[in-house]
């Protein structure tokens, strides 16, 4: 950075110059917030996204929260291969088979458990899944809970998801854990 | 007897009034305005049964959230001066604002009222004398907290204000000599005169490097930003580290009143106080020779209102600054003070006193 001369370190030319930027800035916003007040359309005065109401797009490969396939019957077209949870670089998939009653069909998961609280994300289990019976495609990216148990979603949770609209808005509404449920 | 009585009260409520709800204001002022500044919204999350009203129930929450939090006082602390303290700063800064006129004269049931709560003869020194003694308030509440960021933070305090008090001193002596007087009364009476028959004779006009330099020093005196180096919320720690809920509240009213005050007294001295430009007792008598008559009660309520908009203006510009300029290192703002505003003072006092010589009207 070059030394400062002697008008910059007068100062005050200085602070009026930023002065005059910031004022430019405040009467510019406040001009397009009247603006929208009044019910005439234009830019926005601020650059503000009110989350929980609005949110910023996402996109479509967005890894969001998991949802198990369903088949027509509503069965789910898992066949517990255990290829997810071989994958599953954290560990967080939880599964036990059982006989499913079409013989057609290999087996069926009896229970299918992922640990929000370990998984990364990472999507292997998608790429992984020979059934295309696992997808992170819900738009979902808030679930919370107050204990560990609660990030737990069970198969049932995890079968009631649909995937996201074609803006990436999530068309379920959250599965709240047991913990959070009043 | 009850009717005199009836008017001291009215005049100190008003201003008391005035005051404390501006302060209150003061805090979603700041808030909406830096907001706006940076092109965000800003808080406007409070509401009251789904009412949110720009934000405006956010000073309420604040002021809950303050009273409602745990008064914690350090072990060592002193019991008496860490809960004075507080008080102090604020007190002082509240009764500041007692001598600033907001309006000419009233006429109420038979009797002419200076729109003042006080009326003092030295307006001007009782003014600087109640804004100095908020330092002890400041240094009380740095040394009784048993911390030694706090003491420090006192102490910066302490020399900052000191400092910038004496420029502030130093740089009204200009207008004081222009008004021969020390009473804000008159010094905002005397703003009225017209210059060469058109120009009216505000401090702004007469004396442009002591508004400059009161602004500078004010803005010091009052520890706001850039001049924030005794609080530094952020990083250094200042005077109230060991304050919570509401005692901590006071400092910060305490920083919303003397803004306010600040506003009232550049006001007052420097931008004509309650005067607007041609607007005489009897209504508008314009250079060109045009005219208004108003009534007395109109005439009145316009100098209210012109004051309280001047107010407001010097507000917004404070704000301004505040959230626009970085804050000054301590060294830089006590060499800012002693080497730059309070020699310049002097000067501009030497000035003036030469003008007023070779005018020969005193």
């Amino acid at each position: 950075m070059s030394p400062m001369n002697f008008r910059q370190r007068f100062y005050l030319v200085e602070v009026l110059a930023g002065l005059g930027l910031t004022a430019a800035h405040f009467f510019r916003n406040m001009g397009r917030h009247t603006a929208r007040a009044l019910g005439r359309k234009g830019t926005s005065g601020a650059v503000t996204i009110q989350y929980p109401e609005e949110r910023r797009p996402y996109s479509p490969r967005l890894r969001s929260l998991h949802r198990l396939v369903r088949r027509e019957d509503g069965s789910p077209r898992c066949v517990a291969c255990m290829m997810c949870e071989t994958v599953c670089p954290a560990h967080c998939i939880y599964i036990v088979a059982d006989e499913h009653p079409n013989p057609e069909i290999e087996k069926v998961p009896r229970r299918f458990d992922i640990d929000l609280g370990k998984c990364v994300f990472c999507g292997y289990c998608v790429e992984a899944c020979p059934e295309d019976a696992i997808r992170m495609d819900t738009g979902i990216l808030e679930f919370s809970s107050y204990s560990r148990g609660g990030m737990i979603y069970t198969k049932e949770m995890l079968l009631s998801l649909e995937p996201a609209d074609v803006s990436g808005r999530p068309r379920s509404p959250i599965p709240l854990p047991a913990d959070r449920r009043a | 007897m009850l009717i005199d009585l009836g008017i001291a009260f009215g005049r100190v409520a008003f201003v008391m009034l005035f005051v404390l709800n501006v302060a209150a204001l003061l805090g979603w002022v700041e808030r909406k305005q830096s907001a706006i500044m940076q092109d965000r919204i800003g808080a406007n999350r409070a509401s009251i049964f789904g009412i949110r009203a720009l934000g405006l129930f956010h000073p309420l929450a604040d002021t809950l959230k303050m009273l409602t939090k745990e008064d914690f006082r350090p072990a060592g602390a002193d019991r008496l001066l860490f809960d004075l303290a507080p008080a102090v700063s604020v007190f002082f800064a509240l009764v500041a604002f007692a001598s600033i006129p907001f309006g000419d004269t009233l006429q109420v049931a038979g009797r002419v009222v200076p729109l003042q709560a006080v009326t003092l003869n030295v307006g001007v020194l009782y003014v600087f004398a109640m804004l100095s003694l908020g330092v002890y308030g400041v240094m009380m509440a740095g040394w009784s907290s048993a911390n030694n960021y706090a003491l420090l933070g006192g102490q910066r305090a302490a020399a900052l204000m000191i400092s910038a008090e004496i420029a502030i001193g130093a740089s009204i002596m200009g207008v004081v000599m222009i008004h021969g007087s020390l009473n804000l009364m008159d010094i905002v009476r005397g703003q009225g005169h017209l210059l060469w028959g058109w120009l009216p004779a505000w401090g702004i006009i007469t004396q442009p490097l002591a508004f400059i330099l009161f602004v500078t020093a004010g803005i010091a005196a009052t520890k706001r930003i850039p001049f924030d180096t005794p609080e530094g919320e952020s990083e250094i720690i200042g005077y109230f580290v060991e304050y919570s809920g509401m005692k901590f509240g006071m400092f910060l009213m305490t920083d919303m009143v003397e803004t306010i005050v600040l506003a009232g007294l550049s006001t007052s001295l420097f931008l004509g106080g309650w005067q607007i430009p041609y607007l005489f007792a009897e209504g508008f008598k314009f250079p060109w020779g045009a005219g208004i008559a108003l009534p007395p009660l109109l005439v009145t309520l316009l100098q209210v209102g012109a004051f309280v908009g001047k107010v407001a203006v010097v507000i917004f510009v404070l704000m301004l600054i505040r959230w626009t300029l970085p804050r000054f290192r301590y060294d830089q703002a006590m060499r800012l003070g002693w080497l730059g505003l309070f020699p310049l003072a002097i000067a501009n006092i030497v000035v003036t006193g030469l003008v007023l010589a070779a005018w020969g009207n005193g």
